[in-house]
């Protein structure tokens, strides 16, 4: 009895229940592990493919003649033949189909062609890619044999590494599913801990406040952890996520995790002290997640949103941990290179920390 | 005869909430080793007395001594040396008895076995069950498993027995005996006065935050007859309990 007591076997003792808690958990499991791996395999197998212009071709058409052995080897265009008129206009008309062509022989030597293109008014960007795909092809093959009168166009292209739709996804997802396990998950456990009188029965034991808030920290972290790695294994695997620098990668990316999800988690301390009843904690705990889910990144660049929307989304933490940890995955920056993203998450985990510290409840 | 030593000691206790007095100024001593009995009606403030004795609250004025410690200095210590059952606490979701029991022992820094645990108060087949999944009796005595764990000097146990069937009751009076017997003391609210005359060594009749009695219960009983009270009718050798007991059998019914 008179061996001092140890504040850290009872930390350990409660982010093991905790740990063991969490994994039983439906709700976790299926926030933290699940809807990110739907959106991933979602986009997973959407993306890669970059644009695509479907060009009909009428029938009746020439189909042995080289432009259309061009057009079939242009990547960008997608030939859709076995169609009749009638179908085909349909689809024009709707704009699904960006134009449709008709290559008849001329009967004369030169050209010894006419391609009949007709564009689809209700698909211009799409048409405006065509005809320039179009012109150049014509370009090139019209003039194989001449020797140019101004001067040459000598194309090349850098080689870079392939940007793919996971590589911007992941990230997002990543951040997201850190988001929810932080707010939802905290603010649910310490709520219900605190109602079910749970807390109150371990103020009866010698555990100290700080080794319970401890405790559950670890435990978030390290489920959220193992969801993390699960996510970027899943993804390096069957998608061709980018990692740079392999293993270092990853563990920044997960380093990085723990930077968000602390953060995240003081949302969730303030959630669970401000809910009146259960049933409030998911209305409040979506105006904190939902608006980040949209503007902060994760599935769209903020790049694409309207000027006056700019600043909400640079004032949100998750688009920083979302910009952070795409820099780190794709494009191999250490955590040093992204220390401007990590501080202002810092900066936000210090003023929701001190809210937190005021609105918490411990009964 | 050796004068009874006292393991807590309660002198003078005030609790005033904001808009009520709680405990207006009760004094009492717990013997080592005896069963003591909190009785009163709801809000009377036995809960409140017991939960301040406990270190979960905080007393407005007076001074409370737990085996020599002060429960403004050595909170923590005393912490250490007593067992505590909440009214209506739950326990951690999700988590199985035995696992339940390890959770407790890290927090209250000992090894113990859990199984040995869950055979004090014959549990070891609920071992891989959830508190939940509990009849009402499983779960009080679980409870009082999770206060033995530190080998503590002294339990509390509030309520222990409402809302148990018969069966139950009985059951768990013959454990919170054979602690007692072990050596541990034991501190208990109750509404049930068959309970209380049956089972307390001595009890303290708490009203209106205050004790207006306190005495063994056959002291008590004796001190009413001897004033001239009488009891209307004729007391039979048995009563309606006994009927139901007989009838229904004297083991548990839960399973």
């Amino acid at each position: 009895m008179n061996k001092p007591y140890n504040h850290t076997t009872a930390t350990l003792a409660l982010a093991k229940a905790s740990f063991r808690s969490i994994m039983r958990s439906p709700s976790a499991v299926v926030f933290t592990l699940a809807f990110p791996l739907i959106f991933i395999l979602v986009f997973g197998f959407l993306g890669g493919g970059g644009v695509k212009v479907d060009l009909a071709v009428a029938p009746g058409s020439d189909l042995q003649n080289p432009v259309m052995q061009a057009l079939e080897h242009t990547a960008v265009i997608r030939l859709i033949k076995d169609k009749n008129n009638e179908e085909i206009q349909n689809e024009l008309e709707k704009g699904h189909y960006a134009g449709v062509i008709n290559i008849q022989k001329s009967g004369n030597e030169k050209p010894e062609y006419l391609a009949n293109v007709s564009y689809s008014a209700a698909s211009i960007d799409k048409g405006n890619i065509l005809k320039s795909v179009l012109n150049n092809l014509m370009y090139t093959l019209n003039s194989k044999d001449l020797k140019p009168a101004v001067a040459e166009i000598r194309e090349s292209t850098v080689q870079g590494r392939t940007y793919r739709t996971i590589d911007f996804i992941l990230p997002g997802q990543l951040g997201f599913s850190l988001l929810s396990t932080g707010v939802f998950g905290t603010a649910f456990v310490f709520f219900n801990l605190r109602q079910t009188l749970v807390i109150k029965r371990f103020f009866a034991t010698p555990v100290r406040r700080s080794s319970i808030i401890l405790g559950e920290g670890l435990a978030r972290i390290g489920f959220a952890l193992l969801g993390a790695v699960f996510i970027i294994v899943i993804g390096h695997f069957f998608f061709d996520f980018t990692l740079i620098h392999g293993v270092t990668t990853v563990l920044n990316m997960l380093i990085l995790s723990v930077i968000g999800l602390v953060v995240f988690m003081g949302f969730g301390f303030v959630v669970s002290g401000i809910a009146k009843s259960e049933s409030t904690i998911p209305p409040i705990s979506n105006i904190i997640t939902l608006p980040q889910f949209l503007l902060s990144g994760t599935f769209f660049s903020i790049d694409n949103f309207p000027s006056w929307l700019q600043p909400i989304s640079k004032a949100l933490p998750l688009t920083y941990l979302n910009d952070a940890m795409r820099q780190i995955a794709f494009e191999g920056a250490g955590l040093w290179d992204v220390r401007q993203q990590i501080l202002i998450m810092l900066i936000w985990g210090l003023g929701i920390y001190a809210l937190a510290v005021r609105v918490f409840k411990w009964e | 005869m050796d004068q009874p030593h006292a393991i807590i000691s309660v002198r003078n206790l005030i609790k005033n909430y904001a808009d009520f007095n709680a405990v207006k100024g009760i004094s009492f001593d717990v013997y080592n080793h005896e069963i003591f009995g909190l009785l009163g009606p709801n809000g009377a403030g036995k809960t409140t007395t017991l939960e301040i004795i406990e270190t979960l609250r905080e007393k407005t004025s007076g001074e409370i001594y737990v085996d020599g410690l002060s429960v403004d200095k050595d909170a923590n210590a005393i912490k250490r040396i007593i067992g505590v059952q909440l009214q209506a606490a739950g326990y951690y979701p999700n988590l199985n008895l035995v696992e339940l029991l390890e959770l407790f022992a890290g927090l209250y820094g000992v090894k113990v076995k859990p199984m040995e645990m869950l055979e004090k108060v014959n549990l070891q087949d609920k071992a891989k069950a959830k508190y939940k999944a509990l009849s009402g009796g499983q779960k009080q005595r679980f409870s009082i498993a999770t206060t033995l764990l530190n080998s503590p000097k002294i339990i509390f146990l509030d309520e222990p027995t409402t809302g148990l069937d018969p069966q139950a009751r009985r059951n768990l009076w013959d454990l919170i005996s054979e602690i007692r017997d072990q050596g541990t003391t034991v501190v208990l609210t109750t509404h049930y006065m068959d309970e209380a005359e049956q089972l307390c060594d001595r009890v303290a009749f708490v009203e209106s935050g205050e004790i207006i009695a306190l005495d063994s219960p056959d002291n008590l009983i004796d001190q009413l007859i001897s004033s001239g009270f009488e009891r209307k009718k004729e007391v039979k050798k048995a009563n309606l309990e006994d009927v139901f007991i007989n009838l229904t059998g004297q083991q548990w019914r839960e399973g």
